[in-house]
């Protein structure tokens, strides 16, 4: 755990007169999963958004392996190894779970020329079986992802974020309005992809438990700054965060 | 695989039907007949990018009057009707390309409007520019061309003429929708910043899009220089762009078949609604309102759902399987 | 130097009357997502209420007029929404595109097959005389036609900003899920919005109808360039329709004076393709609509 995939350094963002987010650094190594906790306004969404490339921080810098981030189209962002979920459902729905699926892999592949004059599939199919085998979705493959419940449809999401073998992927609120017996397994998938491909989560949530059980550092933002830092246990204690908390 | 058989067979029954139907008819039934084939091919195009890539144009009869006169200039000049056709799809082709630049800058339903005043920009250039394009009286005798010694000059002969670029169009049309690229066009369509996110180059696909979509109705407008053989800016005004919409739209945009089943009712139904005279366009009209509110998936999107309640196999096994997972 | 006051009065004159269904376009737009490409054709049709209340009725025309308002108002608000754009709603934008463009040529159809194929002539409000001042001749019709206009853009404006139901109005057009959690009844001000389109539809149509003769035809023109006023001024705002379409009448007219008359009609498209190129929010908009 030496090498560094995401790095924050000294990201301020204000709307108007607010200042969303102050001068905000941290770094995540390779492996990690990394929990990014707050009240509501505490400035996580602006900090994602930043990570992400959609918002331009006034000041600070971000950088995911080696590249700056800043006004990054998000499908440059993709190639450059970075995933990520939505908070909300993001499925194509009149498309099948496995279309969806080898969609998410096939702009990895080739030039655009070649994926019109090229071979259509390309090992794409068995790819995208082998990410429908690990989130145990077989008996969906073929139906209109719009069909499926909303806990299928988030683990289709996740399906879709891992499946160009990405280095970093960004979770924004997986554990949302999921049930809980599909929150275990969504979980359980989460934890063995990481474990087997050394792959770094940076995740959102508002589900403390989950974020708990996943993550192994979690930083809790307050107001806009980074208020603690730590390994979940130390957080569960931290006098602060609980000030936060029950005072937002 | 059954399912590939059954869409296999069809297809050889249908162009079974496409080569024997026509024999021994008379000039007017070609005539429709092959006008269907010339409509099929432009509401092809404009399936793409309204039924798979999900953007709204409303010109696509500007295109087919493009290709059109770029194809009796063309053929007019003495040179092969290959080259007019290359040309017309190529120029529409580079057209579509610039009209999509403005689009991508507006939220997508607004580009409509971007293509309508280019319909009629068009057709204003088309009306007042005499010396190209001959004006209000058009542009008259574009020769039928030859092919290695055999002409296309009768009716029938021009229908199968046409059958060929009709069976070439809908397959290239299959491929581009069966490849990767098609499923990029259905994933901007169904949620641009989701395929943006996994490397979809979503400004690039929409361009792409609109250019095929584009050098499809150029393509008809080839035909349509040879076929009439007299074309005029009043066949490419605004209506006419809103016809092939409703082709796309009632035959049910998004599947392979939507355009031609459209094209036929759309240019059929006059003839069947004959009796009620002028009132045609009104009731055309009214009934896609009423299709628009109860299958805005269009005439195929009404079959399937009739043999969904025939077969409710699938609904089943889905309900089974939800309740297994949760 | 009076020839262009002239030009401009004029151009003013038609341009608050493009405002009117401009405004109406961006309220629907606003309000329910709704674009609608029948708009043209909902400035056409009051006119034709007009007439088929006191040419073929025998009503007077000063009660046919306030009569068309109203029947407008249900029929292109209330009956508009409940029929077409309320059942379609879930389908999403495009099968509401469709069935509007099909709602265009149904009315058009209508009044050509009904009423007459050819251009009636319409009862003007005001006398047609002109007074001059230094040396620009100013016609009372362009006078009175800009001031009614722009009374019904301001009064609506009040409306809007000054009372409970205006405001609740806009509170749900920008945040239907927040209105609604205030306690606003947003179904019904959804309902308003098209009640007040319904009514702007035929107030411009009583303006603008006797300018040229009521014809089927006339909604083509007029619903393009409603809503290119709406999107050269910025879609999302009252006072970007009101500019939009002062714009766009001055310069039809200008153009109309000083360029290539065969050209004329396609002057607005230039402008909008301009417009949409160096500055896709319009003139008065914020950057807020764009997407991706």
């Amino acid at each position: 755990m030496t090498d560094t995939v995401l790095s924050v350094r000294g990201i301020s963002k204000s709307f108007g007169g607010i200042q969303a987010v102050r001068d905000v650094s941290f770094d995540v190594q390779k492996g990690e999963v990394l929990g990014l906790i707050g009240p509501n306004g505490s400035g996580k969404s602006t900090l994602f958004n930043c990570v992400l490339g959609q918002l331009r921080p006034d000041s600070g810098q971000v950088t995911i392996n080696d590249h700056k981030v800043a006004n990054m189209r998000a499908s440059h962002l993709n190639k450059l190894g970075v995933g990520r979920t939505f908070q909300q459902l993001s499925v194509f729905p009149q498309m099948s779970v496995l279309d969806n699926i080898i969609l998410a892999g096939q702009e990895h592949k080739g030039s655009m020329a070649s994926r019109l004059f090229g071979p259509s599939d390309a090992g794409l199919t068995r790819a995208a079986d082998q990410m429908i085998a690990f989130f145990r979705l077989e008996h969906l493959r073929d139906e209109m992802a719009g069909s499926l419940s909303y806990g299928q449809q988030k683990l289709v999401d996740a399906a879709m974020a891992f499946m160009a073998g990405p280095s970093l992927v960004l979770l924004d609120e997986p554990a949302g309005g999921v049930n809980l017996t599909m929150l275990g397994s969504l979980k359980d998938r989460l934890e063995t992809y990481n474990r087997e491909h050394g792959t770094t989560f940076v995740v959102i949530e508002h589900n403390m438990e989950f974020v708990m059980s996943l993550c192994t550092r979690i930083i809790v933002l307050a107001e806009g700054e980074i208020i603690a830092e730590g390994a979940p246990e130390e957080i569960r204690a931290n006098q602060q965060v609980i000030d936060a908390y029950l005072g937002g | 695989m059954t399912r590939k058989h059954v869409h296999i067979a069809f297809a050889v029954i249908a162009l079974a039907l496409l080569i024997f139907v026509p024999l021994g008819q008379k000039n007017y039934i070609l005539y429709v007949l092959t006008s269907w084939l010339m409509f099929s091919i432009a509401a092809m195009g404009l399936n793409l990018t309204l039924g798979y890539a999900g953007q709204i144009s409303l010109a696509q009869a500007s295109f087919m009057g493009i290709g059109a006169y770029v194809t009796a200039l063309i053929t007019l000049a003495g040179y092969h009707w290959v080259f007019g056709w290359l040309a017309a799809m190529g120029l529409t082709f580079v057209i579509g390309l610039l009209l999509g630049y403005p689009a991508l800058r507006v939220q997508h339903h607004f580009l409509a409007f971007v293509t309508l005043a280019f319909n009629t920009i068009v057709f204003l250039v088309l009306r007042n520019e005499d010396w190209l394009t001959g004006g209000n009286h058009g542009l008259v005798g574009m020769p039928r061309p030859d092919f290695f010694g055999i002409s296309t000059g009768r009716n029938l002969q021009f229908y199968y003429f046409v059958l060929v670029l009709f069976v070439i169009s809908a397959g290239v049309f299959f491929w581009i929708v069966n490849s990767p690229w098609g499923r990029a066009f259905k994933a901007l369509r169904e949620n641009p910043v989701r395929a943006e996110s996994l490397g979809v180059d979503t400004r690039r696909i929409t361009l792409l899009a609109f250019a095929i979509g584009s050098a499809f109705g150029g393509g008809a407008g080839a035909i349509m220089s040879p076929l009439v053989q007299f074309i005029e800016p009043g066949s490419f005004a605004l209506i006419h762009s809103l016809k092939i919409l409703l082709m796309v739209v009632v035959g049910g945009a998004g599947f392979f078949y939507g355009p031609m089943l459209g094209a036929a009712v759309v240019i059929l139904l006059p003839e069947v609604l004959r009796f009620t005279d002028g009132y045609y366009l009104m009731i055309y009209a009214a009934l896609v309102i009423v299709l628009m509110v109860y299958s805005p998936s269009g005439l195929i999107g009404i079959g399937q759902k009739l043999m969904q309640q025939i077969r409710p196999r699938q609904e089943v096994r889905k309900d089974m399987a939800k309740g297994a997972q949760l | 130097m009076s020839e262009f006051i002239q030009l401009l009065l004029s151009g003013l004159s038609s341009g608050s009357i493009y405002a009117l269904a401009a405004v109406g376009f961006t309220l629907l737009w606003q309000a329910s997502q709704t674009i609608n490409f029948a708009q043209g054709e909902f400035v056409m049709i009051p006119a034709f209420f007009v007439l088929a209340l006191s040419v073929k009725l025998g009503f007077p025309v000063w009660l046919a007029m306030p009569l068309a308002i109203i029947l407008s108002v249900l029929i292109l608000g209330a009956l508009f929404k409940r029929l077409i754009v309320e059942p379609m709603h879930k389908h999403g934008t495009i099968p509401l595109v469709i069935a509007t463009i099909a709602l265009g040529i149904l009315l058009k159809e209508m009044v050509k097959e009904f009423y007459s194929p050819l251009g009636q002539p319409f009862p003007s409000l005001f006398p047609q005389d002109v007074f001059s001042i230094g040396g620009a001749a100013i016609s009372i019709p362009d006078i009175a036609n800009f001031t009614i206009a722009m009374g019904t853009i301001v009064a609506l404006q009040l409306f809007l900003s000054r009372t409970r139901t205006g405001r609740s109005m806009q509170a749900t057009a920008q945040n239907p899920d927040v209105a609604e959690i205030l306690g606003v009844d947003i179904k019904r001000m959804v309902m308003y919005t098209f009640l007040i389109n319904g009514a702007l539809a035929a107030i411009a149509s009583i303006l603008i109808t006797p300018v040229y003769l009521a014809k089927f035809s006339n909604g083509e023109v007029l619903g393009l360039v409603a809503f290119i006023a709406a999107i050269v001024g910025g879609f999302n705002q009252i006072r970007g329709a009101l500019v939009g379409g002062l714009l766009l009448g001055v310069v039809d007219n200008f153009s109309a004076a000083y360029f290539s008359s065969e050209y004329r009609q396609a002057l607005p498209m230039i402008l909008l393709i301009v417009i949409i190129l160096v500055r896709p929010q319009g003139l008065l908009g914020t950057s807020e609509g764009r997407t991706v």
